[in-house]
């Protein structure tokens, strides 16, 4: 009651881009990050590699990031909607293991079609999601101690469904194609211009109609601009997964986007979309942001709390399969050492808060980008297991010691 | 003004486990008034706002709404019937902006797809008709605001929805000579403009400057519901502080008068 209003709707219809720019600095500045750490890593840590191991910039290794990174990221993605709550799922990873068995037993030993037994297998997710959040929203037990507790049991229900962990081997093509297998060089080009072109159309659309309404809108020049990184990133990335990366490419052909791209991609779309547009999602970052205001506002937070758990450990049944198509098999690890622990790194590494409230689908995708080229570029440097181990988890430590202080310098400037 | 009361407690008890924090309380609310409701710190007032508003179940007692009797099993129902709230801690979200959090819970949408820009609209609309200019943006995020502006925000809020009965929690303990003027003169146009107000304040200044009535809790009961006109400053004190004074308030601590 001190400042007076200036609206800010588009004086003369033409917006300007200097208040975007000045506000996402004032933003910076005030503890907010966003997405900025995760991609100033990405970029270090790439040009870094390629320089010391120019193989990492090799089309084969390019490919083997999204195939080697797709489990943890998709993980990770389920459980940004966790974290958003402020709470956690430590048994997300031997959840994706649990899952995954039952797609082999089903598949394998059963010989159900693939269909039934992805199915079986996510169904398996979102049940374990219902319990999980069932305990922790109605009996108020602390998530870290169900997801706990869930971590030792899951582990113990692979091994009894593995017959004491005996390897099941997957044979199903369509399940192996998931991972293993890519579409062809041209589909890749046409998918890269329709979603670059519906990302433009929609952006455009958006700002047209609140222009009209006389709301502040994009400004153009910021649109072309987000048009552009899209174009050119998703660009690059299929001219480079198009390149011929067999050794022996008389013999076998091995070029194009990886089938598991276009699937979390199309994760991606469906979680922003949830999280940013429907009124579920907003009801997400209220209950993270203060549970009791949602109360009140009458939102049903338990509903919401169990809802959440459930898209975790569906979206880590998903990541379950990605993992036993790229293994061609499942064995007692599969979901096991640390994927969780490369999940949540990913999320926070991403810009995801621990404490709540802050997060995008998008963080898990950024993040589990930077574990993937820590653990890649680092195996390519001939580093053994126990140094990427201590590397990563030194990054995770940091991922959270920014959070952590983003968000004191946010409470001390008064944004939070 | 003889009207009929828009809100119309009557007999409310409410406990939290041994403890009972109103004993048989009466309370009535009336259009195009204010109501002060006050009473020391701990005599339940905030306890009373929220069983209006659907937070805390009542034990027993009953709630009438229009002259109608009627069940209020959560905040949604105490929305439903036109009440809003003010609470005295705010209750926003500081994760999300002012839009979003003017429309928590009752968000506009076209299909499943959030209505955003209808939402901007009249949330525009309702900072625009309290003439409060506060806000640069309508998208800055809450945890930015100062204490008047979220206080503001937070009224936005509740009269965002043509709503019948507004409450208000302590809304100026927080804040400062020239903001509080703002809120009770804020107070007084909406009473002015039909609704029943309800001003929960320990400044007697405050009290006398804007109410129409006066509601004394003591001890968690109902001392005495006045006309503000009909009682002096030191009449009020006393009722806070003692639950009587001379022929109004309690009688030998049971039972309520009016
Ligand atoms: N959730 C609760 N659980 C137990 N006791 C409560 C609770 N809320 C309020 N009380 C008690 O009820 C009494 C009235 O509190 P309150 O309604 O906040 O008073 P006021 O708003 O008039 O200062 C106090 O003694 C307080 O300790
Ligand atoms: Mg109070």
């Amino acid at each position: 009651m001190t400042t007076t209003m200036v609206p800010e709707k588009g004086a003369a219809g033409a917006p300007a881009i200097a208040p975007h720019v000045r506000g996402y600095v004032e933003r910076v500045r005030g503890g907010d990050l966003g997405a900025l750490p995760a991609v100033t890593g990405l970029v270090v840590l790439c040009a870094v590699f390629s320089v010391l191991r120019p193989a990492f910039l090799s089309p084969i290794n390019f490919a083997n990031l999204f195939t080697q990174g797709a489990a943890v990221a998709i993980i990770a993605m389920g459980l940004i909607f966790v974290l958003l709550l402020g709470e956690i799922d430590l048994s997300a990873g031997f959840a994706s293991g649990v899952c995954a068995a039952v797609l082999g037993v089903l598949l394998t030993n059963e010989g159900w079609p693939w269909y039934a037994a992805v199915l079986a297998a996510m169904a398996t997710g979102a049940a374990i999601g219902l319990v999980l959040g069932t305990l922790v929203a109605k009996l108020g037990i602390p998530s870290f101690v169900v997801t706990l507790a869930a971590f030792l049991a899951f582990q113990g229900v692979v091994l009894l469904l593995l017959k004491e962990g005996t390897n099941i081997s997957i044979r199903d093509q369509t399940i192996l194609a998931i991972a293993n297998k890519n579409m062809p060089p041209v589909l890749g080009w046409v998918c890269v211009a329709a979603g670059v072109l519906a990302y433009a159309a929609l952006q455009i659309m958006q700002a047209r109609r609140r222009t009209a309404r006389g709301l502040s809108a994009v400004p153009t020049s910021l649109i072309a601009f987000r048009v552009g990184t899209l174009a050119v990133i998703s660009g690059v990335a299929v001219f480079l997964l198009n390149l011929e990366r067999s050794r022996n490419a008389a013999i076998v052909s091995l070029k194009g986007v990886p089938i598991v791209v276009p699937v979390i991609v199309v994760l991606l779309v469906v979680l922003t979309f949830v999280l940013q547009r429907t009124a579920y999602g907003r009801h997400i970052y209220a209950v993270g942001g203060n549970a009791e205001a949602a109360r009140r506002a009458g939102i049903n937070v338990d509903r919401i709390r169990i809802s959440a758990f459930v898209i975790c450990s569906f979206m880590a049944s998903a990541g379950g399969v990605i993992a036993a198509s790229r293994a061609n098999s499942v064995d007692p690890n599969t979901g096991g050492s640390n994927v969780l622990l490369f999940a949540v790194g990913a999320a926070v590494i991403g810009g995801t808060s621990l404490f709540g409230g802050k997060g995008r689908a998008l963080d898990a995708l950024l993040g589990g980008a930077v574990v993937a080229v820590i653990e890649n570029g680092m195996g390519l440097m001939g580093y053994t297991s126990g140094v990427k181990y201590a590397v990563t988890g030194c990054v995770l430590l940091l991922a959270a010691g920014v959070d952590a202080l983003s968000r004191k310098r946010a409470a001390a400037t008064g944004r939070r | 003004m003889s009207q009929a009361p828009v809100l119309d407690l009557r007999g409310i008890h409410k406990s939290f486990g041994p403890v009972q924090v109103l004993h048989d309380v009466a309370f009535s609310v009336y259009p195009g008034e204010v109501t002060a409701l006050v009473g020391d710190n701990g005599a339940g007032k905030s306890t009373l706002v929220k069983c209006i508003g659907g937070i805390y179940p009542i034990d027993s007692g009953e709630y009438f709404f229009e002259g109608e009797k009627v069940q209020v099993g959560g905040p949604r129902d105490a929305a439903a019937l036109g009440v809003e709230i003010v609470y005295q801690d705010l209750a926003l979200c500081d994760n999300l902006d002012i839009v979003q959090n003017m429309f928590l819970g009752r968000e506009r949408r076209s299909g499943l797809i959030l209505d955003e820009a209808t939402m901007e609209e009249l949330a525009a609309r309702t900072l625009d008709g309290l003439a409060v200019r506060t806000v640069t943006s309508l998208r800055q995020r809450v945890s930015s605001l100062s204490g008047g502006q979220r206080q503001t925000v937070a009224i936005a809020k509740a009269v965002l929805w043509n709503s019948k009965v507004v409450i208000l929690d302590e809304p100026t303990a927080a804040l400062g000579v020239a903001q509080t003027a703002q809120v009770l003169d804020l107070v007084r146009r909406l009473a002015d403009r039909g609704l029943a107000v309800v001003l929960i304040s320990h400044n007697m200044n405050d009290v006398f400057a804007v109410s129409d009535r006066v509601a004394a809790l003591y001890l968690g009961r109902m001392a005495a519901q006045v006309k503000t006109s009909e009682v002096t400053h030191s009449q009020v004190v006393e009722l806070i502080t003692a639950g009587r004074s001379g022929e109004l308030g309690l009688q030998n601590g049971n039972g309520a008068t009016s």
